[in-house]
């Protein structure tokens, strides 16, 4: 019987000939991930040591990725105290793959990983973040998991009692019409599946308009798979994947990618007609309530927001100065930019992508996951609306119960941003 | 018997259970004082102590969806809330393992807040309605670690093993 992606790289990770979904693995795990929710990690880690004699050293200190992202910088003392305490046991635990609060290497972790070539296909990831999902983007098994599995991870360097999740296909063909992308086909995607529709499921995304999709909207709509509850997204690895890697993330040697297996199966199989899709908006509070943005248009945002990991890279900010050139953000309504890394916030001014949003009257804040979830600067005041590029929309997520959030792609943000409702960029603002 | 203290519905998310503002506390000795801070008066009862451990949250399908973050399932293990839900989202049904927050999956659960339900095995029974509902097996993989009590004795056992 054939496999699927997930399938073969669990196969690989636990040493078997063959898996297929409902069996119980405990796969290798190549690398790590955690942010600031590492000091919880550590204190979990010290734990499962407790009285068992031994030192508490990770399994392989190579293998941890850790990214300082959440709130950067320290909005007070407890998250400074957090970070300090990290940055301590990263020093004495000699974990390299450290991303420190810095203007030249630091950023969202979900764009570093890929950004520094520490995910390949094939690989399995845990991260201590739900949007670890992410890197299946590069053909990498990718799923998040709390601290104390964490804990667990970096005591014996496996993930135990992981259920091989079923597939399901999504097959995606056609061309996307201007002023519609990746964003559009995730939230559309999620909206019919509803928001539990995947749980304890992968979704493997094949078709044309994946073939064709840059590695940037693969981790968009990889990123947001966890909205519609499953384990991964992944993208199976192809020549966009190594050109990736070796031009953009700098890796060297020979990348090896995971193809499914022509009689894998599948739960079911999902197709979407790209070229079909309008821009789509996911309304107030769940993130599969997911409406064409007519339905939507013409309502009143006090605050747009343009970055995090799903829509914080070059070409969104691309799409968003190209909208805004010379133009600017509509009076009552304030527009809040953030770069998913410190790399991408350099090439962006590089290209002067930066100074237009600026221009327009956008405030650029450093990298960071801060106003996506309420919890660093953006925050909204009673019975305001934001419309965001980011992934989550429920209830109080931006800060402030009282408040609503909508989700759109980076070219509905912008355009609306010029008008201060929702707007089709298809048909432009005043 | 244990009555029900929450009724919620559908898609309850852990920025619900746990806002993210409150995510700098991590210690599952203090996140408990956030457990379900939005919900203002609930919160107020737990924190005044007037909600027995081993009570009710009851919710509709797809609990806990959203953030990986374990302070959602160790607020509600500071409170010895149990959940009775119809659904429950993968990463926050392994962290409620993992930490020992007592979980039911009941796919057809009818409650309303104030009943009063017994937790037996292969079912709940709403003393109050009557009537009796099946639940259904948590996933065999997880069962393991609830049987070793939680993720950390579970892996402090693999661990001695190697």
């Amino acid at each position: 019987m054939g496999m699927t992606v997930v399938e073969k790289i669990l196969a690989r990770a636990a040493g078997l000939r063959s898996v297929k979904a409902g069996d119980i693995v405990e796969p290798k795990v190549d690398l790590a991930m955690s942010h600031e929710n590492t000091a919880l990690v550590i204190n979990q880690f010290n734990e499962i040591f407790q009285g068992t004699g031994r030192e508490a050293r990770p399994w392989d200190p190579s293998r941890l990725a850790i990214i300082f992202d959440h709130r950067v910088p320290a909005e007070g003392p407890k998250t400074a105290t957090n970070q300090k305490l990290i940055r301590e046991w990263v020093a004495a635990q000699g974990v390299k793959k450290f991303h420190d609060i810095r203007g030249d290497r630091g950023g969202i972790c979900h764009q570093i990983l890929p950004q520094y070539g520490y995910v390949r296909p094939g690989a399995v990831v845990v991260g201590a973040d739900s949007h670890t999902c992410s890197h299946g983007a590069l053909g990498a098994f990718a799923f998040g998991v709390g601290a104390t599995e964490l804990a667990s991870v970096w005591a014996l360097g496996v993930a135990l009692n992981i259920e091989v999740p079923a597939t399901i296909k999504v097959v995606v063909d056609g061309e996307f019409q201007k002023h519609v992308g990746p964003k559009d086909l995730i939230l559309n995607l999620i909206g019919k599946l509803s928001a539990q529709g995947a749980n304890f499921r992968v979704l493997e995304f094949h078709g044309k308009a994946i073939r064709k999709m840059s590695t940037s909207g693969r981790l968009t709509i990889c990123n947001m798979s966890v909205e519609a509850g499953a384990t991964c997204g992944i993208v199976p690895g192809d020549e966009e994947t190594v050109r990736f890697l070796k031009e953009e993330a700098g890796v060297r040697g020979r990348i090896e990618c995971v193809l499914p297996d022509d009689d894998a199966v599948y739960e079911k199989v999902v197709k979407i007609d790209a070229s079909r899709l309008e821009p789509q908006v996911a309304c107030p509070h769940m993130v599969d309530n997911v409406k064409a943005i007519g339905k939507v248009a013409g309502r009143a945002i006090q605050q747009v927001v343009i970055g995090s990991c799903t829509n914080g890279r070059l070409d969104d900010l691309a799409t968003a100065a190209r909208i805004m050139k010379g133009k600017k953000v509509a009076e009552g309504t304030r527009m809040l930019v953030f770069p998913a890394s410190t790399r991408i916030f350099a090439e962006a001014m590089d290209a002067g992508y930066i100074q237009t949003l600026m221009k327009a009257g956008a405030v650029v804040m450093n990298s960071g996951c801060g106003p996506c979830l309420g919890i660093h600067q953006g925050a909204l005041g009673d019975g305001e609306t934001a419309l965001a590029t980011t992934n989550r929309n429920f209830k109080g997520r931006m800060g402030n119960p009282k408040s609503e959030v909508f989700l759109c792609s980076p070219a509905v943000a912008a355009a609306s941003a010029l008008t201060g409702v929702i707007t089709d960029p298809r048909k432009g603002g005043k | 018997m244990a009555q029900v203290v929450l009724k919620l519905g559908k898609d309850i998310s852990t920025d619900d259970i746990y806002p993210g503002r409150f995510m700098a506390t991590v210690l599952p000795t203090e996140t408990p004082q956030f457990c379900f801070n939005d919900r203002a008066e609930f919160n107020a009862r737990l924190k005044a102590g007037s909600i027995p451990p081993g009570s009710v949250v009851v919710a509709d399908e797809n609990f806990g969806c959203g953030s990986s973050r374990e302070q959602a399932a160790s607020a509600m293990k500071g409170h010895e809330l149990v959940v009775v839900a119809r659904s429950i989202a993968r990463i926050f049904l392994q962290n409620a393992i993992n930490v020992g927050t007592r979980l039911v999956l009941c796919p057809a659960i009818e409650a309303a807040e104030g009943d009063e339900l017994e937790l037996a095995a292969g079912e709940v029974r709403n003393q109050t309605t009557g009537k009796a509902f099946p639940t259904v097996a948590l996933p065999p993989a997880r069962q393991a670690i609830i049987d070793a009590g939680g993720l950390i004795p579970y892996t402090r056992k693999k661990l001695m093993e190697a």
